[in-house]
């Protein structure tokens, strides 16, 4: 199975890159639709990383406000202007690292916070357990999207710093959920019985034998999470609410665009475009990995 | 058993507070272990066997609980009283347990050789290295061959009989003084049943550690244990040398349990079976807790809960024909008409 099995092991007690995960990423590889999707994901992340390499122009300031709005595209202006005389493909390369580090980072921040809270919820179970999933029940029961416009009401100006925050202190709940889950049935598995008959320490048997169980279903829920914090962060934007003007975000491109929608469509298509292609791009890897790591979290029984 | 026993079990009882009511899975339990010893715990499915080993280590989760007025004294201490820190100390290095599933008890995220290696490395602080090493040893030790290669490898990576020597392998890594297998051999193959009997009854000799056989087969009682404690119920039921046992079993289960065994050269035409199955541990009957099973049971087995009665040297018996054994002459089949297998009794020898 493994040709040449002495060449690591060392880094195996991480849990990750041990044979079980060699082989999710073995079956991910050989994914076209999840590696179309992951090729469309680095490119996007490659344009955010080298933006000024690739804008001609300043993506906030006006080029000439009399003379250079609402163009259509052009060799100069590949997605035309908007109506403040920006150039549109700027503000869309720079709004993708908005978007985008707005996206990974505040999921980052939610499943941090999810799976400390749930794993925490699930191993020592009890009455600690149900009062704290109790409190989670209550944050559930509050619509998101009215939590956030509420939330942006009190806190006017945003940086990407406290979207991060925002989107992420209110989005690990449905994550603290499913990692409760997992590691209640986890600690009923005879190998982590047998981990503590042989002496281990409760934080030994959690770090080593419960979260690697809880990883593959984590990865999954998370990358679905990115494509709909993409969207919800979209949303927050058009809604004024977003990140603050005149940074630039799809959101607020797309939103900016529609004030002109009929003379002029090109901002908001472009903006709407990328959005679509984004949340499909990470629906398609977080397709992908549900499906290499569903097949291999359990060897043949 | 001149030597004071390793390990003595006094009045044990693990009770689960459930839903359903109070399930007393484990209910005064007593039972020694002479160092180098092998004691066979037998019973059917639901009599406390397991419950009972898990409580030893103190493994036992809520809703279960090891009521106080129990007593485990090991090595001098009760285990029982430790600490967290103390007890774990004991886990894996002074008493260590081999489980049922060689499928399931292994990690399928770490090579075997890492599992082995972890023992070490909790309990003897060792280096990566030296871990390492102990596990290839430990490997070589339980007869796998090309230990170096197979401790680099997954458990889905191994045959079941393979992962049964990889656990026997870990549970062995601290030399502990004794080790409680809870059906090791249930999930494998005939012939890999006996290999791994045989296994342990050579690493015994070679180390002289004591082992506690929990098993519902009776085959393997024969083969590796030198006394036994019968359960049932919750209970110890009977307690006896092997040959004893076999030979001449006072208590009715044992009995049943005997004549429920296949034997080469006995003609039947139908093993012989014990009618009904064991109680729900919320509601132990009244009196005897055998006794709407057993073929001779009267009045008294309803009124009286009988006590551990002194048969012979060494010989235990929770049964009243201890006292009346004229009675063993009423034997009467008991079972369930029309039920699905067809009532036998006991047949005895055609």
């Amino acid at each position: 199975m493994d040709a040449n099995p002495s060449r690591r092991r060392r880094d195996d007690d991480a849990g990750l890159g041990s044979s079980p995960w060699r082989e999710a990423l073995r079956t991910l590889r050989h994914d076209r639709t999840a590696m179309a999707g992951a090729i469309i994901l680095l490119l996007l992340i490659v344009a955010a990383v080298a933006a000024p390499l690739l804008t001609p122009y300043h993506p906030e300031k006006p080029l000439d406000i009399v003379a250079l709005k609402n163009l259509p595209p052009s060799l100069a202006h590949p997605f035309g202007t908007d109506q403040h005389s920006r150039d549109v493909w700027s503000r869309m390369i720079y709004g993708a690292r908005v978007t985008l580090a707005v996206a990974f980072l505040s999921v980052l921040v939610a499943v941090t916070v999810g799976t400390a809270y749930g794993a925490i919820a699930g191993y020592v179970g009890g009455l600690t357990d149900a009062l704290l999933m109790r409190v989670v029940d209550a944050c559930l029961a509050i619509p998101r999207v009215l939590l956030l416009i509420a939330i942006a009401t009190l806190w006017q100006a945003y940086s990407v710093t406290g979207m991060v925050l925002i989107l992420g202190l209110t989005g690990w709940f449905g994550v603290s959920r499913l990692v409760r889950t997992l590691v209640v049935s986890a600690r009923e598995d005879d190998f982590v019985a047998a981990a503590r008959a042989l002496g281990a320490r409760d934080s030994r048997v959690l770090v080593h034998h419960i979260l690697p169980r809880v990883i593959g279903p984590v990865l999954v829920a998370a990358t679905f999470a990115v494509g709909n914090v993409i969207v919800v962060e979209a949303g927050l934007s058009y809604l004024g609410m977003g990140v603050k003007v005149p940074a630039p975000s799809w959101g607020s491109v797309f939103q900016e665009g529609m004030g002109v929608f009929t003379s002029s469509i090109w901002a908001s298509s472009f903006a709407s475009a990328a959005l679509v292609v984004t949340v499909l791009a990470v629906n398609l890897v977080a397709d992908g990995l549900r499906r290499a790591l569903n097949a291999r979290q359990l060897p043949a029984r | 058993m001149t030597q004071p026993p390793l390990l003595t079990v006094s009045d044990l009882r693990t009770y689960f507070y459930t839903g359903a009511g109070t399930a007393r899975a484990v209910d005064g339990v007593s039972f020694g272990i002479a160092s180098g010893e092998t004691l066979g715990i037998v019973g059917e499915s639901g009599c406390g066997k397991s419950v009972t080993a898990l409580s030893i280590l103190r493994l036992i989760q809520p809703p279960g609980r090891i009521e106080p007025g129990s007593r485990i004294l090991f090595e001098g201490q009760d285990l029982l009283q430790l600490d967290d820190a103390g007890i774990r100390r004991v886990r894996g290095n002074r008493i260590a347990m081999i489980f049922q599933e060689p499928m399931t008890a292994l990690n399928p995220v770490f090579t075997v050789g890492d599992q082995i290696a972890e023992v070490a490395r909790v309990h003897a602080s060792a280096s990566r290295r030296a871990a390492w090493d102990r596990a290839v040893e430990m490997l070589t030790l339980v007869g796998i061959p090309a230990p170096a290669e197979r401790a680099r490898e997954y458990p889905h990576q191994l045959s079941g009989g393979m992962r049964q020597r990889v656990l026997i392998a870990m549970a062995l890594v601290m030399n502990p003084a004794l080790v409680i297998a809870d059906e090791p051999t249930t999930a494998l193959d005939v012939t890999i049943q006996a290999q791994i009997l045989e296994l342990l009854a050579d690493l015994q000799q070679r180390l002289g550690t004591s082992i506690a056989m929990i098993t519902h087969d009776l085959g393997v009682i024969a083969e590796v244990a030198s006394r036994v404690v019968v359960m049932y119920g919750g209970e110890v039921v009977e307690e006896a040398r092997v040959e004893t046992l076999f030979e001449s079993p006072h208590h009715p289960y044992t009995e049943g349990l005997l004549h429920a065994m296949p034997r080469v050269g006995r003609r039947q035409e139908r093993l012989a079976v014990i009618p009904g199955s064991v109680p729900p541990p919320t509601a132990w009957p009244s009196g005897c807790r055998f006794r709407d099973r057993c073929p001779y049971a009267w009045e008294r087995c309803e009124r009286d809960h009988p006590p551990l009665y002194q048969i012979g040297a060494g010989h235990t018996s929770r049964c009243h024909l201890a006292e009346e054994p004229e009675r063993r002459a009423n034997r009467r089949d008991v079972g369930f008409a029309g039920g699905p297998s067809e009532p036998v009794g006991v047949k005895g020898v055609a």
